[in-house]
């Protein structure tokens, strides 16, 4: 069986980051224990009530993994998930404007992939500014997509704040998740073989037909593809765009929060859950690209 | 009463230019293929019959010199359907099945299902592939995808058919069979075929005219009608007849000097 073969490699690996995880909270917490155990006027400590003293501390500079899951399971299991004290809550909000914003960048990169195949001219214009898109920072470009959006959407459009908040995240995740989707469709619909466009050819199939019996299928492996890369970055977006603007709720503002008054745990947290949604999400494309090409008939692997 | 000429080439010449310079692929070609005719082109690489094959087909345009296909340009017969094309790779749709590859030309002339339906099984049956409706191309070997994609060139049953070395990527066994079924499919449905391949014992059993060209420039250096009787068992191959018609076909290849470069 190719999956139990797979799990112990990855248990082993596991195992490994723990142990350095905790080593290294020994190492990192060491100096604030040290410094509370002398304010305290406690001497002699055992080195075993000193671990784990370390491992346990309220706010420490590296939290322990059981830490972090008792700090997951409480803020998750323990509260209802509607009340921002929930961080499903928080996922829920970081998750909507990153299924928004990949939506309508896959959308979008799809649609520009298309013009660029069938135009030498939008392949020539088109695609140096998209390439040049991406070698902006997003970090320099959130703020002011966030602050010039919003102020936009609640003054010009008079949308209420917490949508238009949602539609300014949407924008920079489709901002990152556009490109690879782009870059990857532009690359599939050029992917049929010559005589295959040539049989179209004698055949004297319109442009229409030839993309929606040839080139679209012949494209969807590179779709899948890029998409998995592309709903990652959208994650990526949704949380960075929650962290200009002061917003309260989200993914990206637990973590804000959290450093500003020191709650590592509630980072570490914020941090696991960020990247339980990322594997989530890519799964799920995983899953439809699995299904689609069923229905297409591949060969099992 | 003449037969009507289905094909008819006058001086054709057809330069393509790379970025080595210009490359004549064909030169002054002049070919006249009747109604019903099975035509071989033979010859080494670069001697232009696949080039000539495809400004039939109107996948090249001609420099200079005229051709008709129907008596129509080749991109007004293209328009027209009068051609079905077989690659030298079967290029079925891997996504397709089989009767779905099939229907592909079908589907893009906008025949009714039912219609479509008739069609896929006599050319499925034609070329012996009934029950194999559902299958996808990676569940055939390559002969069988070869003769779906010889079916999907039948489907919408053009009168000619332009075939480029068909048969090229399979081995020996395979081709002598697929050979005698498409002397008998040839038969069945009297289509204009022509045929390009390298073998001169493929050219020699399956035509009724052998076209041997030579390269650089791509020219053609004889044209041979074949003596033999319409009725061609495989072992015709060992007759005096045949072996005549193959020194005849070396003989050309020889003349254009093909093997001496």
């Amino acid at each position: 069986m190719r999956g139990r073969s797979d799990l112990l490699p990855i248990l082993t690996v596991l195992a490994g980051l723990l142990v350095l995880w905790y080593l290294g909270a020994i190492g990192l917490n060491g100096p604030v224990q040290n410094d509370m155990y002398r304010r305290a006027d406690v001497v002699g400590v055992p080195f075993t009530q000193f671990v784990a003293d370390t491992w346990n501390q309220q706010r420490p500079v590296l939290p322990t993994p059981h830490q972090v899951f008792a700090e997951l399971w409480n803020t998750t299991a323990l509260v209802a998930p509607t009340v921002p004290r929930s961080l499903l809550f928080h996922a829920w909000v970081t998750l909507s404007a990153t299924l928004a914003g990949f939506v309508l960048g896959s959308g979008l990169g799809i649609l520009l992939a298309v013009m660029i195949v069938h135009s030498e001219a939008m392949n020539r214009s088109l695609m140096p500014w998209i390439v040049a898109s991406q070698t902006i920072p997003i970090l320099a470009l959130a703020p002011l997509i966030v602050v010039i959006g919003f102020n936009v959407f609640t003054g010009t459009f008079g949308v209420p704040t917490d949508p238009a908040r949602f539609i300014s995240k949407a924008i920079i995740s489709a901002y990152l998740s556009f490109f690879p989707v782009t870059v990857g469709m532009v690359k599939g619909l050029r992917s049929p073989e010559d005589i295959q466009l040539d049989l179209m050819r004698t055949y004297n199939a319109s442009a229409a037909q030839v993309f929606w019996k040839l080139r679209w299928p012949s494209a969807l492996p590179f779709l899948f593809t890029s998409m998995k890369v592309g709903v990652a970055a959208s994650l990526v977006g949704a949380i960075v765009g929650e962290m200009p603007t002061g917003a309260v709720s989200g993914l990206g503002a637990r973590l804000l929060n959290g450093s500003y008054y020191g709650q590592t745990t509630q980072i570490w947290s914020a941090l696991i859950m960020a990247s339980i949604l990322a594997a989530v999400l890519v799964v799920a494309v995983g899953l439809v690209e699995r299904l689609v090409y069923v229905r297409m008939g591949a060969r099992p692997a | 009463m003449t037969i009507p000429a289905v094909v008819s080439a006058t001086d054709l010449s057809l330069t393509f230019h790379t970025s080595d310079g210009p490359v004549t692929a064909l030169s002054d070609v002049t070919l006249d293929i009747k109604k019903g005719e099975f035509v071989s082109f033979i010859g080494p690489s670069g001697c232009g019959k696949t080039t000539f094959l495809r400004a039939i087909a109107d996948l090249e345009r001609p420099t200079s010199g005229s051709i008709e296909v129907n008596g129509q340009t080749p991109g007004n017969a293209r328009k027209d359907r009068a051609y079905g094309y077989v690659f030298q790779a079967a290029a079925l749709y891997p996504w397709r099945t089989i009767e779905k590859n099939v229907a592909l030309p079908l589907e893009i002339m906008g025949y009714s299902k039912a219609l479509k339906a008739e069609r896929i099984a006599r050319t499925l049956a034609l070329v012996n592939l009934e029950g194999f409706e559902k299958k996808y191309p990676w569940q055939l070997s390559g002969g069988m995808q070869q003769r779906a994609s010889i079916a999907r060139a039948l489907a919408f049953d053009a009168d000619l058919l332009l075939m480029d070395e068909p048969f090229g990527a399979l081995d020996e066994i395979v081709r002598d069979h697929l050979n005698s079924e498409l002397l008998k499919l040839w038969k069945e449905t009297q289509k204009t075929i022509c045929f390009v391949t390298h073998s001169i014992p493929e050219a020699v059993y399956l035509s009724t005219k052998i076209v041997v060209m030579s390269p650089r420039p791509g020219r053609v250096t004889d044209i041979i009608e074949s003596s033999l009787p319409a009725e061609r068992p495989l072992d015709i191959r060992e007759t005096p007849e045949f072996l005549a018609i193959a020194a005849r076909v070396r003989e050309g290849l020889r003349a254009g000097h093909s093997y001496e470069e």
